[in-house]
């Protein structure tokens, strides 16, 4: 037995580079020094996913809930997906929660109270949620105050802010068919399949086009096999998906018929895809990991530092302005608490849980996608279990707790092991 | 082996002045750095190496005095400037972002694009020729994060990264003070290389040992003036230590003070 042990250093001298075993050698080696990456996020929506649909199956694991999920985790996921900005520079923006509802609120009142076309509203809304953010920026960049500051300052002042837009009246309600049908409509079966389609197939093409410029270059690139073995997955997660979703999910289908994808997954593909590619693919987002890293680094490397800091903080603000529209179009109305109670920590607890570090420097778009799916699966599975609200607190305090642990643990790792 | 210093400077400071507030960091300060030539800077801690070459490299503007670079005035008051005229500088802390890796290290705020898109491709191939340029083999890959990287391997990322761009006069602060005694004949060796491929190097140095090894001129600060700018083969190790020290050694290096100069005479 010792023998077999010492063995494999020289057994896997000559191992063949590119095929599928070294790629899957190659992620244990990345994860065991620390880059998670989104294994911590997916394996805790496996765990409560597995968790809730035993104990509480009938109800949990149904099309009807699937499709509740989504619309649940909306909106948390596209405020997260601006914290995550703010997070890659090691800042925090509290006041997005209020961003959000102050965003809907200029929605609401010139929608429905002025008159204003819908366009133009919607416009209104997403101008209040920049020139916020600009606000913030310009603070925490030029004047040097830490953002916990100002925007714990804006959480309150928003707060108040959205109670004047909104006046006396306390609700206002929403009843334009395109905004409401953002968070409550569905498309048909075939143009949910013919978006699976786009999808994938995107993916697949543009992935294999970006291994192919590597491999005419002459470098290392990814193995066929491990490319072929992702696309495949991806095939399968989201037809999986869009097969559930496309069935029936009425209660009484003779009435109405609910069935087809959200038109939301559209609003937060569109957002997943061209924020990733921001962060990914552009110089600016280069330089927001660089400042995230190392702001010093950055800074004598003619990077703006300032600018990059306020780009960010208008991204987020713009962002929750973003899920005020979905606010709006989920409860047909924007009242005083639309963004209040705990909008803005589960946005944070999702970024997260999926993986975004509060460091600085480290996390992707797609944690807010993953950790928002935690934090939705919890608030939609245990009310199942137990009447209790508190237990749902307790338990996602757990979590955000757990994943704020690897977080930090992953990090030590990844330090000792030079991976950071 | 090393061009002669006859001819003109490529970069030629005489008599700038930097100030703090109330403290007067840099006094009428002079300096020539020629092409193809080390130009060692030394000098004790607060003497003011660091400010000249933060001022030579825009992160401050001089106060007053003339700069010139290959024979023309110019002003500096911006890194982006002074990257533009071929100075780079590898600052002592190296200045790397622990979270990306090394080529995008290398090409930090100045990255190749295609249309709004990242050129990855032709950015690391342009990494790999200059690393296999500066013959650099200790690399394992130009993909791993830097944090992964020990001092030497660190060190000449950052000298690399000053190579990238068709630089003319780097500046390293302290390259080997951190280093073991192996890397730091590594780093001094990139170091001949750079001024042997016709490049000007500046060098701060607090170590001899590296200052006579590789410096054809050495530059000697003494609280904040410009004690001697001499001929590494004109002087000996104790001279140097000398003008460091005292700001002067026989002929060389400051007038004396007016009250001390007429005791002795």
């Amino acid at each position: 037995m010792s023998a077999t042990t010492s063995a494999p250093e020289s057994v896997h001298v000559d191992e063949v580079d590119g095929s599928l075993s070294a790629g899957f050698r190659d992620y244990t080696a990345r994860v065991r020094g620390g880059e998670l990456g989104a294994l911590p996020a997916v394996l805790a929506l496996l765990t409560l996913v597995l968790i809730f649909t035993v104990l509480k199956g009938s109800v949990f694991f149904t099309t009807f809930n699937f499709a509740n999920l989504i619309t649940q985790s909306a909106t948390i996921i596209v405020i997260s997906m601006g914290l995550v900005f703010v997070l890659l520079l090691g800042e925090i923006d509290l006041s997005a929660g209020y961003a959000a509802g102050t965003a809907g609120a200029v929605l609401a009142v010139s929608l429905t109270l002025h008159g204003w076309p819908v366009w133009a509203s919607l416009l209104a809304c997403i101008v209040t949620g920049v020139f916020i953010g600009v606000f913030i920026g310009v603070i925490v960049a030029r004047l040097g105050i830490p953002s916990f500051v100002v925007t714990l300052a804006m959480f309150l002042g928003l707060q108040g802010l959205m109670l004047l837009i909104i006046g006396d009246g306390g609700t206002i309600g929403v009843a334009d068919p395109f905004i409401l049908s953002i968070m409550n409509g569905n498309m048909s079966p075939v143009a949910g399949w013919i978006l699976c389609l786009i999808v994938v197939l995107s993916y697949i093409g543009s992935t294999y086009f970006a291994l192919m410029r590597r491999k005419r270059a002459g470098l290392i690139t990814q193995s066929i096999s491990v490319w072929a073995v992702k696309g495949i997955a991806l095939a399968v997660l989201l037809g999986g998906a869009t097969f559930l979703l496309n069935q029936e999910r009425s209660r009484n289908p003779e009435l109405t018929s609910i069935k087809g994808i959200p038109y939301v997954v559209i609003v937060i593909l569109v957002l997943l895809v061209g924020l990733t590619f921001l962060l990914q693919r552009t110089a600016f987002g280069r330089h927001v990991y660089a400042v995230g890293g190392n702001a010093e680094a950055a800074r004598r490397a003619g990077i703006s530092v300032a600018n990059i800091r306020i780009a960010c903080f208008i991204f987020c603000s713009t962002l929750a302005a973003v899920a005020g529209i979905l606010f709006a179009s989920k409860d047909n109305s924007i009242s005083p608490s639309t963004g209040g109670s705990t909008t803005l920590l589960y946005a944070v607890g999702a970024a997260v849980i999926g993986g975004t570090s509060l460091f600085g420097g480290r996390g992707k778009i797609r944690d807010a996608i993953l950790g928002g799916l935690v934090v939705a699966v919890i608030q939609n599975g245990l009310p199942l279990i137990t009447d209790k609200s508190g237990i749902q607190f307790v338990v996602t305090g757990i979590v955000l707790l757990v994943a704020a642990s690897v977080d930090a643990l992953s990090r030590k790792r990844a330090q000792s092991s030079g991976r950071a | 082996m090393t061009p002669p210093d006859s001819g003109q400077p490529l970069l030629s400071l005489s008599k700038v002045n930097k100030s703090f507030g109330a403290v007067h960091v840099l006094r009428n300060v002079d300096l020539e750095v020629r092409l193809g030539r080390v130009t060692a800077m030394v000098g004790d801690n607060g003497a003011g190496k660091s400010t000249l070459i933060k001022a030579i490299a825009g992160i401050h503007a001089f106060d007053s005095g003339t700069y010139l670079y290959e024979g023309e005035s110019v002003n500096v008051t911006d890194p982006k400037q002074a990257n533009a005229l071929g100075i780079e500088v590898v600052y002592q802390d190296l200045a790397l972002c622990d979270n990306l890796d090394v080529v995008h290290n290398m090409f930090l705020g100045r990255e190749l694009k295609k249309g709004v898109v990242l050129d990855e491709a032709e950015m690391e191939q342009r990494a790999v020729t200059t690393l296999a340029g500066l013959s650099v083999r200790t690399l394992k890959s130009v993909r791993q994060n830097v944090a992964s990287l020990s001092g030497g391997q660190r060190q000449t990322v950052a000298i690399a990264r000053a190579v990238l761009w068709n630089s003319k006069l780097v500046i390293l602060d302290e390259p080997t003070a951190a280093l073991g005694v192996a890397q730091t004949e590594q780093v001094l060796k990139l170091v001949r290389r750079l001024a042997d491929n016709g490049l000007a190097v500046i060098l701060i140095s607090h170590n001899m040992n590296d200052v006579f090894e590789v410096a054809d001129d050495i530059a000697c600060l003494y609280l904040g003036q410009m004690a001697a700018q001499v001929h590494r083969s004109d002087v000996t190790h104790g001279q140097v230590v000398e003008l460091i020290t005292a700001g002067r050694s026989g002929d060389l290096g400051l007038p004396r003070e007016p009250s001390t100069a007429g005791a002795v005479a």
